[in-house]
């Protein structure tokens, strides 16, 4: 092994994302409580819970959207709590990505396909009008939009699409850590089911790691290595995906899992 | 004669020394945005309050004023602030630019090449090149600090996409020395190219938004584009229909209705030196 | 031969002289004196005395007379007058519990101690125009009641003393001034107040207007509209005491709002405030709900998007004198601009031409 090989190697055993008793309160209400884990580089993680379990709480405190009223969170070794909010948002449009729900919430509803991909790119220090098109064109591609659509603005698209877009947009400049909350919500069955084939597709060609947060037990199955079960605000399970999804220990996990299989 | 109710150049001392403290901070940090306390004006806010207070606390009684507006100094808001500082200051002013040693414009540089110890004084109306992609004041500053500037370059991006080239044809977004991205006020981007390498302090005001920025001598100054889509300063490609000259930015005239037009320097100095020294164009007398 | 246009100083000079006859109009009637607008159009006085953040009836109304009754144009004036005023120093925060009261209504309280007291208003008159006013006449006087000499304490005071509203807490830092200060957002309260006292009143009355038809509603009651003179004093540091050096008329709004409270603390009603120049009670109700809905993020509200919540949105935008300055310079020239557009658009017109023209040739072959 090269002394690259050794650092990379170093760098893989060690948590690309550590959390430690993260806490957000909203009044006497707690929004998530006590919530620590680990993310490894490449690893998917996935966050599961009914509406109101703290699991977009707990996805905005991480991303930095929220600040938490207590708890740590160190990324790549450095402390984001802490950090300047010069530096987080450096990562948020570098090494970070974040897919909405809401494609609308993601995405530049007035600029085109092509310049929605191509934001970050220039943001980057971009300068070549022709390859970022070219790269932004290659990426609608691998998102499955025509490339004759690259002209056209986010409105003219379908919801599905939007959602592509908006992963393109988000994937373009190949960051490390990618927070998702609910990206196959509000979409029907049958463009979600593609959807998440292609997401599984892109996460494991481009090596990312991810939380994604979810209500639907489906898309963690498909993408998630490990698995968080929130209520309430508190984690009650959590582990490996297939180990929690068809071992459950905890009563509420297990109402959960039944409750799907039943559907 | 000066109007002995005011102090020298209307604005009272202590303003004029707060004003010049934002305008050495910008001196010291090219294309930055320094917020000051603008004060009311006996102009309106939108008629260059900005270029008059920076004007005032640049004045010294040895100054020679000129005033331009559109490039000419006979247009009737040049007219009315050089007056102003006639009563107000007392300085002498000129129509040369090459005598003045203050220059208040708006919406151009003068055609003449600017020399060491003369002051160009912009009025900027909305000093925020991120204004219309980001209305925020809190999120564009921001968007300053961290060098946020890929929407400017999407916005680029769009009109090529769009026009098969950048459709800014005037307050062409630069960036100074390497790092803030500046409005260069409403100057039509031919003149872009003379903000750069320049011998003179240009200094630009913003009354209603109350910004002062300015560009030292000699600074860098890119208009921003692309590799692959060049920066281009453009005119009408004609000659001057007074004076011939075919360098300098030229205004449009329309002289009956049966679409007639000349084309004329809008640079009025400029276009008189010229005339002076016996140039001539399609509609001068001699030239007939 | 073409001549450029000239004499822009001359023309300066001819549409002031006739803007001055304009002013005068029919010189067969009798011309209008400072002080007659000051006694009889005091309330126009007055907003010009809120918005040009200067308190002097007289000035007031000479800027009301030069300005043709152009209310806005006066508060310029005024504004810019202003602007070249020495500032000697600030005075003493003036005490509205120890205001002489002409008005003073509560909205929350059928009677309370200092009693309601109607005053000088509109509110109960018939709007029928009165024709009599047409032909000059004699008003009968009204009648008189002794002054009153009790204290007329605050209404919020005795919410306050029972812990339902929220406490407004007594603070002596020297708050900012935005007259010599760049605004610097986030503002906090004391400039936000500042800002919305000198700002227009149609722009102050639409946005509280908009939070009472829900874009940021906050359940408003006017617990208290007080208008009377109150003493300014000032501290002289020479004499080493304050003394009073005049007194202001001012109108005060207290208004009392929908509550708020947590499991962890009982519910208590919050305050808006609003303090304006003279008596101008639709500006100061105004500006009390405006103050209120801009305090959502101190009150632990939800940002419900309203304009009247977002702070930058208000305080950019009430200035008259900015926006009609800006407004209105759009009529100054601007064809250097506009003469780079035409040859951008000319150009790309020719280009979008050319491009139909090989099309057609194409297909045509």
């Amino acid at each position: 092994m090269g002394l690259v090989d050794v650092e990379m190697q170093a760098a893989l055993d060690q948590p690309l994302l550590s959390v430690t008793g993260l806490t957000k309160r909203y009044g006497a209400r707690i929004g998530c409580g006590d919530v620590s884990f680990e993310l490894f580089p490449g690893e998917v993680m996935g966050i599961v819970g009914e509406s109101g379990s703290g699991k977009s709480t707990l996805l905005s405190c991480l991303a930095g959207h929220l600040v938490p009223d207590q708890g740590q969170v160190t990324y790549a070794g450095r402390d984001v709590l802490a950090m300047a909010e010069t530096e987080r948002r450096r990562l948020s449009r570098t090494e970070w990505a974040y897919v909405h729900q809401n494609p609308r919430d993601g995405l530049r509803m007035g600029v085109s396909a092509g310049g929605n991909v191509g934001e970050r790119l220039m943001a980057v220090g971009a300068r070549h009008y022709g390859s970022i098109r070219e790269t932004a064109t290659d990426w609608l591609g691998r998102v499955e939009i025509a490339a004759d659509r690259i002209d056209d603005r986010p409105s003219a698209f379908s919801g599905g699409m939007q959602q592509r877009l908006q992963i393109a947009r988000n994937l373009v400049t190949g960051p490390r850590l990618v927070f998702m909350d609910e990206p196959t919500g509000g979409l029907d069955v049958s463009v979600q089911a593609r959807l998440l084939d292609l997401l599984r597709g892109l996460v494991r060609d481009m090596g990312l790691s991810v939380i994604i947060v979810t209500h639907d037990l489906a898309v963690v199955r498909l993408l998630a290595d490990r698995l968080m079960v929130m209520k309430g605000g508190r984690v009650v399970e959590q582990g490996l995906t297939d180990q929690v999804l068809d071992d459950p220990q905890d009563a509420y996990t297990q109402l959960l899992v039944s409750s799907v299989l039943q559907v | 004669m000066t109007d002995q109710a005011y102090n020298f150049a209307y604005l009272d001392e202590q303003t004029k020394r707060m004003i010049r403290r934002a305008i050495l901070k910008g001196l010291a940090v090219p294309g930055y945005q320094v917020p000051f306390a603008s004060r009311e004006m006996p102009m309106p806010y939108g008629w260059g309050t900005g270029g008059v207070q920076v004007t005032a606390a640049c004045l010294t009684p040895e100054d020679v004023l000129k005033v331009i507006d559109q490039g000419a100094d006979d247009t009737t808001n040049a007219v009315s602030i050089r007056k102003f500082f006639q009563r107000t200051a007392g300085v002498r002013v000129t129509e040369r630019t090459a005598e003045a040693s203050v220059i208040q414009t708006r919406h151009r540089i003068p055609e003449a090449p600017l020399r060491e110890g003369q002051i160009l004084v912009y009025q900027v109306p909305i000093p925020e090149p991120l204004r219309f992609l980001e209305p925020r004041e809190a999120e564009t500053r921001k968007m300053h600090e961290l060098e946020e500037y890929g929407l400017m370059h999407v916005k680029l991006y769009e009109d090529i996409a769009r026009h098969g080239e950048i459709a800014t044809s005037y307050a062409y977004p630069v960036k100074v020395e390497g790092r803030y991205v500046m409005d260069p006020s409403p100057i039509p981007k031919f003149d872009n190219p003379k903000l750069g390498d320049c011998p003179a302090i240009q200094l630009f005001g913003a009354g209603r938004e109350q910004r002062i920025y300015a560009v030292p001598p000699y600074t860098k100054v890119e208009s921003l584009d692309f590799e692959d889509h060049p920066f281009v300063a453009s005119k009408a490609p004609h000659d001057c229909d007074l004076c011939g000259a075919g360098e300098s930015y030229l205004d449009e005239v329309i002289i009956d209705d049966a679409g007639g037009r000349m084309f004329v320097c809008s640079d009025t100095d400029f276009c008189s030196g010229r005339q002076a020294a016996g140039h001539r164009g399609r509609f001068s007398p001699e030239g007939m | 031969m073409y001549v450029a246009v000239k004499g822009g100083e001359r023309a300066i000079d001819n549409a002031h002289a006739w803007l001055a006859e304009e002013r005068r109009g029919d010189p067969s009637v009798a011309e209008l004196g400072v002080a007659q607008i000051r006694a009889q159009l005091a309330l126009a006085v007055n907003r010009v005395m809120a918005e040009g953040s200067l308190y002097d009836p007289d000035l007031a109304a000479l800027a009301i007379k030069q300005a043709r009754g152009d209310l806005i144009e006066a508060v310029f004036l005024i504004r810019a007058y202003r602007t070249t005023l020495p500032r000697l120093g600030a005075s003493n925060p003036v005490d509205t519990g120890a205001m002489a009261v002409d008005r003073r209504v509560s909205a929350t309280f059928k009677d309370l101690p200092g009693g309601q007291i109607l005053g000088p208003t509109f509110d109960y008159t018939h709007r029928l125009l009165d024709f009599k006013l047409m032909a000059e006449g004699e008003v009968p006087a009204a009648e008189t009641a002794p002054a009153q000499t009790g204290p007329v304490p605050h209404v919020t005071g005795f919410l306050n003393r029972d812990g339902l509203i929220e406490p407004a807490a007594a603070s002596d830092a020297t708050p900012p001034d935005l007259t010599r200060e760049p605004m610097e957002l986030p503002a906090d309260r004391a400039l936000r107040l500042q800002a919305i006292t000198r700002g227009d009143e149609g722009f102050v009355l639409s946005m509280a207007y908009s939070t009472q038809r829900g874009y940021g509603r906050t359940h408003a009651f006017v617990g208290e509209l007080r208008i009377g003179r109150v003493a300014v004093e000032m501290d002289i540091p020479e004499l080493g005491f304050a003394i009073e050096i005049g007194e202001v008329e001012v109108t005060e709004c207290e208004t009392v709002n929908q509550f708020k409270g947590s499991k962890t603390e009982p519910p208590q009603f919050t305050r808006g405030y609003g303090l304006v120049f003279g008596q101008s009670e639709r500006k100061a109700i105004a500006m009390s709900l405006v103050d209120r809905a801009l305090r959502w993020k101190e009150l632990g509200e939800d940002d419900t998007g309203a304009p009247a919540q977002d702070e930058e949105f208000v305080l950019m935008h009430c200035d008259n004198i900015q926006a009609t300055g800006f407004l209105e310079h759009i009529k100054l020239p601007h064809y250097v601009d506009f003469q780079s557009e035409l040859e951008l658009v000319r150009r790309l017109r020719a280009e979008a031409m050319a491009g139909q023209e090989m099309a057609g040739q194409e297909a045509a072959e």
